[in-house]
């Protein structure tokens, strides 16, 4: 219980520190705010709207207590674009992004768990070496250039695949596989190397002395127990996979959250831009509180830890 | 130079091909920005070296002009993140008390940002060119810099020969600068290789947004971006930059590897 209470007050503090940063955004574009959304051609009157509007004209921290009075009644004004309710669009492109980042860790733990298991229990054997070399090549190609070049081999050269757009499940393998790959390679490093710390654990040696065979050592005994920490790990890819696929998002034309904040940027619709960076990091804390918590109650040992 | 370039083999001699065409680049009398009508798209061959792109402009003299926006923008980011970071870490760890609250704090909060969205929003709003982009990575950068010192400060700031510094009266900047850094430089260092690769990755991926170096400045992120229109007819205006920034990115992560096996670091200090 203590350690419920002191994850959620610190992750209640974060939440509050990132809406002030998020809030301080309109004051980090240089020059005036209201001059650069609505361009210099503007009307003076207009300039005071949108400046009434957006409560420009109001001293800073009667300003922030009116975003955090709103926030908490999850009105978030409407876009300066579209002039549609900000929290509509954020629903209507929310399933978008959620689908593709379960799409894409399924896709990563597909491919990450083999191959972590494996350069663990060869570690040191050209497995182990090639696993983790590919999984450097991984880290180090770009969502940005696999795109490209899978939308070139399989959609434009195979034909397999849209090219882009969100249109049945068949146009969700290419992003999915841009984003689950890169994730595979963090992630089969991290399985490689709790795998491998577990193996070295006392009850290994002790199932190994027992005279079990080394088979069932590993399955039984290794995995399950270092399935526990990688747990974790899922949560906090998750939350990356949330924030992360801006840039895949981009890449082919995903009608998700991460879209939308380019689109916005692109239209200089700020308090667009503010809700988006919001949701999607909130969504990141949240996931992230929520794997604490879930590790938590499986694992004794860190509630006890943490709780002290 | 020549030493190491052996002994970390290719890696290190990719870095060095960067660094010296992000640095001699201008010597070389190349015009990223010239036209060829004629050579339009031309692919790689004998008569076009890596070929030319949807203007007609040679895709060699751009991809050297891209290595030196990377570069800059690498070493920059870096190195302000890392003076900032640390600075902000070790100091945070040593004072303690209240002041290292607050730290945590805006550090969990900067954390709480997934992936480079704080730099994209940064840069989107700060408006596009080079020094908005190491604006954006650098107050996006320090923080990992900044929990790596203070978590490592945290380690050593007990042990015997900094308690006889401070017996003697140094002041605490001094104990921290004389004998705290120097004890924690070769974490720091293996966290700097790495950075190096992300600000890569990130100065690309934001110039692919459109959020970096705008045209006709080059950039491999936005050589990228051009070249995506064109994959079907052109595809080498994608894989040429792209090659590119691959190998140096992978270059860069190898030696941090090697750096840090070598170091004997772990990566995540244990908290």
């Amino acid at each position: 219980m203590k350690f419920l209470l002191s994850r959620l007050a610190s992750a209640l503090i974060v939440v509050m520190g990132v809406s002030a940063l998020v809030f301080l955004f309109l004051y980090m574009v240089p020059g005036d705010p209201v001059e650069v959304m609505l361009g210099e051609s503007a009307q003076p009157a207009d300039r005071e709207a949108l400046r009434r509007a957006l409560g420009l004209d109001q001293p800073l921290l009667t300003q922030m207590g009116h975003y955090y009075y709103n926030l908490l009644h999850l009105d978030l004004g409407n876009s300066l674009y579209s002039q549609r309710p900000i929290s509509e669009m954020l629903l209507e492109r929310m399933p978008a992004t959620v689908e593709l980042a379960l799409a894409s860790l399924l896709v990563a733990v597909l491919i990450a768990f083999p191959m972590g298991v494996l350069a663990a229990v060869r570690k040191d054997t050209p497995w182990d070496q090639g696993a983790m070399g590919l999984s450097l090549v991984g880290i180090s190609v770009p969502n940005f250039l696999m795109g490209p070049i899978l939308i070139l081999v399989f959609s434009l050269w195979l034909g397999w695949f849209p090219v882009s757009g969100r249109d049945g499940l068949i146009s969700l393998i290419l992003p999915a596989i841009t984003l689950g790959t890169a994730m595979s390679s963090i992630l089969s490093r991290m399985v490689r190397a709790t795998v491998l710390e577990t193996l070295n654990e006392d009850y290994i040696r002790t199932a190994r002395a027992k005279g079990l065979s080394e088979r069932l050592v590993i399955w039984r005994h290794a995995l399950r127990n270092a399935l526990l920490p990688v747990i974790t790990l899922l949560g906090l890819q998750l939350g990356v996979l949330l924030g992360g696929a801006v840039i895949t998002e981009v890449v082919f034309s995903w009608p998700g959250l991460g879209s939308l904040t380019i689109e916005s940027i692109q239209r200089r619709d700020y308090p667009v831009v503010q809700a988006c960076v919001l949701l999607i990091s909130l969504a990141y804390v949240l996931v992230n509180t929520l794997t604490d918590l879930v590790y938590g109650w499986l694992d004794p040992r860190v509630r006890l830890e943490g709780g002290r | 130079m020549i030493r190491s370039v052996i002994r970390y083999g290719w890696p290190a001699a990719i870095m060095l091909l960067w660094a010296l065409f992000a640095v001699g680049g201008g010597w070389l009398g190349l015009d990223p920005n010239h036209i060829e009508l004629s050579k339009i798209l031309l692919a790689p061959g004998s008569d076009a070296w890596l070929g030319y792109d949807d203007l007609g402009r040679p895709l060699w003299d751009r991809l050297v002009a891209g290595a030196q926006t990377s570069f800059l923008v690498a070493v920059l980011v870096v190195l302000i993140s890392t003076i900032v970071g640390t600075a902000i870490g070790s100091i945070s760890a040593y004072l303690g008390g209240w002041w290292d609250h607050v730290i945590v704090r805006i550090i969990d909060i900067f954390l709480a940002f997934p992936g480079i969205l704080l730099a994209i929003a940064l840069a989107g709003l700060l408006g596009p060119g080079i020094n908005n982009v190491i604006i954006a990575l650098g107050v996006v950068g320090w923080v990992g810099f900044a929990r790596l010192a203070r978590a490592q400060v945290l380690t050593i700031k007990h042990r015997e020969h900094v308690q006889a510094a401070q017996a003697l009266g140094t002041p605490p900047l001094m104990i921290i600068w004389r004998h705290i850094i120097p004890l924690i430089m070769a974490p720091l260092i293996v966290e700097a290789t790495f950075a190096v690769a992300g600000a890569v990755i990130s100065e690309a991926g934001l110039s692919f947004l459109g959020l970096g170096v705008q045209p006709p400045e080059s950039s491999w992120g936005s050589m990228i971006r051009d070249g995506a229109r064109y994959m079907l007819v052109a595809p080498h205006m994608v894989l040429v930059p792209g090659a590119a920034l691959m190998l140096v990115v992978l270059a860069v992560n190898l030696l941090g590897d090697r750096l840090r096996d070598r170091l004997d670091v772990r990566t995540r200090p244990r908290e």
